[in-house]
């Protein structure tokens, strides 16, 4: 069985965002660019289930959609533990381009388990899984909050409202992970980061796609008012606050 | 022509959700001057269906299939997909929810429809078709142009307001055709909380971080979650150290939920906290140290040792009942 990751390349969660071009697009002066921390903790999901041979995982490749500034995150993924990469050169137009490249990585290369996040923390579209899916033809399970195999076979917890299932999908599947897939992201140990530097990237040339969205400009969010303090002697006069001048209780 | 929406139902009862969908497809409705056709899936009876058109639905398309018992997203996506051609619906509304997410891409790919994913205005603009969506996990929201003929906007929960409309609406039962042979997801078991408030539907949410200093101190803050009718929350390093259940998590990482107000109590105010959080309406913040960042993202403060401060916060709420 083979796996592929699918990997976002984001600003470091704590970075302070900062439009340049007229708000087309964000300055990246000074930013740390990250893997996705979902991506993050799907790869060590992956990772730890090829540790287990019994599961007879080949290989954890991961992908990449995005220019050669990108490879620095590639490489750390790779540092982590993953045995090869592809990069698709291009930059990541839209979602439903995004994840059309990714399908012909798989049609090329074929896996059998693919995982995507819930969510990229830069453009929050929660849409490449399921789309890579569907263009694919294969199954998506989304929410997945845990992976395990049985005979063989991929076993998925999934978050429902207010609950959670397991369910069975024979493979090939696409993985769509959220919170509890991984406990803590694998860290790259000296030896990984050594290595990292022989693991191969392929590079693949984009096939001709129209995104269907465009981002015309970006804005901040509207400030919020100042904050009103209340003394903490009496927070009798909050409740009275939330009452009477929000009425939210 | 119509606008389609998703209302999922939840073991045959709508939700308020479903009439927030409801309302918000009717505003997009009204701004391209059409109507809404809502489809459920699933089996729901007729008063529960009329409930649609309280909010605006003129129509409603009901599905019942054996092979749409469980969500599987193909199945799913293919039955949306087979009403939205009928009605030639170029906007398809569905929820930003984890149904939303399983469905809402594949059909997008389906119909070749560009997405506007977690919104929660109506289109700024129809030429070109743009919505305002959060990006950056809350920090920026970018204005989206859709280029594609249809579109499908997933729409946040708790964000937009209800718009009480007097629809009598038609009921339509449809069936399908979904091939069993497709369905490849089988739900070996479900657990499910029950008699629980979801978090996510909450309007009032009382959070506790690292600054409550023990799982042991968390009971005046359940019961002022109660007392106010709402759910209880915490922050991510609170579920990491079993102090309280993951599914209490909100963040970056854990759930987004935008309650009308959100209480958080000894939180610092973390950036990957607030992407959680920010769309809340209302944020009060409890913390001892009065430049925590908290303070930056609320609009009610208390500095303070939130172990002294909940039990009078308690008092204060059950004299304001009496
Ligand atoms: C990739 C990534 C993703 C993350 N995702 C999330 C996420 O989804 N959600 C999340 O919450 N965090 C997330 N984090 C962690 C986040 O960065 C913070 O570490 C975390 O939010 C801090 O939790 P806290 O506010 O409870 O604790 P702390 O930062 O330790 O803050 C405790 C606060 O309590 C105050 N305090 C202390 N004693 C008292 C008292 N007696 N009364 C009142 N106040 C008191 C202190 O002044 C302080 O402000 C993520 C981090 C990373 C790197
Ligand atoms: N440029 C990209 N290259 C590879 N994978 C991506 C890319 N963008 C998004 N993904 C994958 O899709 C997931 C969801 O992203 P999004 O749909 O943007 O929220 C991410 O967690 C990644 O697994």
């Amino acid at each position: 069985m083979k796996i592929l990751v699918c990997i976002s390349n984001v600003p470091d969660t704590t970075t302070k965002i900062k439009f340049a071009e007229g708000n087309t697009s964000i300055d990246t002066t000074g930013i740390q660019w990250v893997i996705n921390p979902w991506d993050e903790l799907s790869l060590t999901r992956a990772l730890e289930l090829k540790d287990d041979a019994a599961n007879g995982i080949k290989s954890v490749t991961v992908a990449h959609v995005g220019p050669a500034g990108a490879e620095p995150t590639i490489r750390k993924a790779l540092a982590i533990g993953a045995d090869d990469a592809v990069r698709v050169n291009a930059e990541p137009l839209d979602a439903y381009f995004t994840a059309a490249q990714i399908a012909e990585v798989v049609k090329k290369e074929q896996f059998d388990l693919i995982f995507c996040g819930i969510e990229s923390s830069d453009f929050n579209g929660s849409t490449v899984g399921g789309m890579l899916a569907e263009f694919l033809g294969t199954p998506s399970v989304s929410a997945v909050s845990g992976i395990k195999f049985e005979n063989g076979q991929p076993v998925l917890t999934r978050e429902i409202d207010g609950g959670k299932e397991t369910v069975t999908v024979p493979a090939p599947l696409v993985v769509i992970v959220q919170k509890g897939i991984a406990k803590e992201p694998r860290i790259a140990a000296m030896r990984g980061i050594m290595m990292a530097r022989t693991k191969p990237v392929k590079v693949f040339e984009p096939v001709a796609v129209e995104p269907l969205t465009q981002v015309l400009e970006f804005e901040k969010p509207a400030p919020r008012a100042a904050c009103k303090f209340i003394d903490a002697e009496n927070p009798r006069q909050l409740i009275e606050l939330l009452q009477n001048e929000a009425k939210v209780i | 022509m119509s606008v389609l929406v998703y209302t999922e139902n939840w073991d045959g009862k709508f939700k308020k959700l479903s009439y927030e969908l409801v309302s918000y497809a009717a505003g997009v409705a009204k701004m391209t001057g059409t109507s809404v056709t809502a489809v459920s899936i699933g089996r729901v009876d007729e008063p529960e269906l009329r409930k649609l058109g309280d909010y605006g639905a003129s129509k409603i398309v009901s599905l019942t299939n054996d092979n749409l018992v469980n969500l599987d997203s193909q199945a799913y996506a293919s039955a949306i997909a087979e009403v939205a051609g009928k009605e030639g619906s170029k906007v398809i509304v569905i929820a930003n929810n984890n149904t939303g997410k399983a469905v809402a891409p594949r059909l997008s790919v389906r119909l070749k429809a560009g997405v506007g994913s977690g919104v929660s205005k109506l289109p700024v603009n129809l030429s070109p078709f743009t919505v305002y969506k959060r990006t950056y996990s809350g920090n920026a929201f970018a204005h989206l142009v859709i280029k594609s003929d249809v579109k499908i906007l997933t729409l946040s929960q708790n964000s937009f307001d209800l718009v009480p409309a007097s629809n009598t609406a038609t009921i339509e039962n449809l069936s399908v055709n979904i091939d069993g042979s497709l369905v490849k997801t089988t739900v070996t078991n479900v657990e499910k909380q029950t008699g629980k408030m979801l978090l996510t539907d909450a309007d009032i949410v009382v959070s506790g971080g690292r600054g409550m200093k023990s799982p042991d101190n968390w009971s005046p803050l359940v019961e002022l979650a109660d007392l106010l009718g709402g759910a209880t929350a915490c922050s991510r390093p609170v579920s990491d150290e079993g102090w309280r259940p993951h599914g209490e998590h909100t963040g970056q990482t854990g759930k987004i939920i935008a309650p009308n107000l959100y209480v958080a109590v000894g939180i610092s105010g973390a950036t990957q906290h607030l992407a959680g959080i920010s769309s809340s309406k209302y944020i009060v913040a409890i913390n001892t140290d009065k430049d925590a960042p908290i303070f930056e993202a609320a609009q009610y403060g208390i500095v303070g040792d939130a172990i002294k401060v909940l039990p009078k916060l308690v008092e204060a709420v059950k004299e304001l009942k009496k």
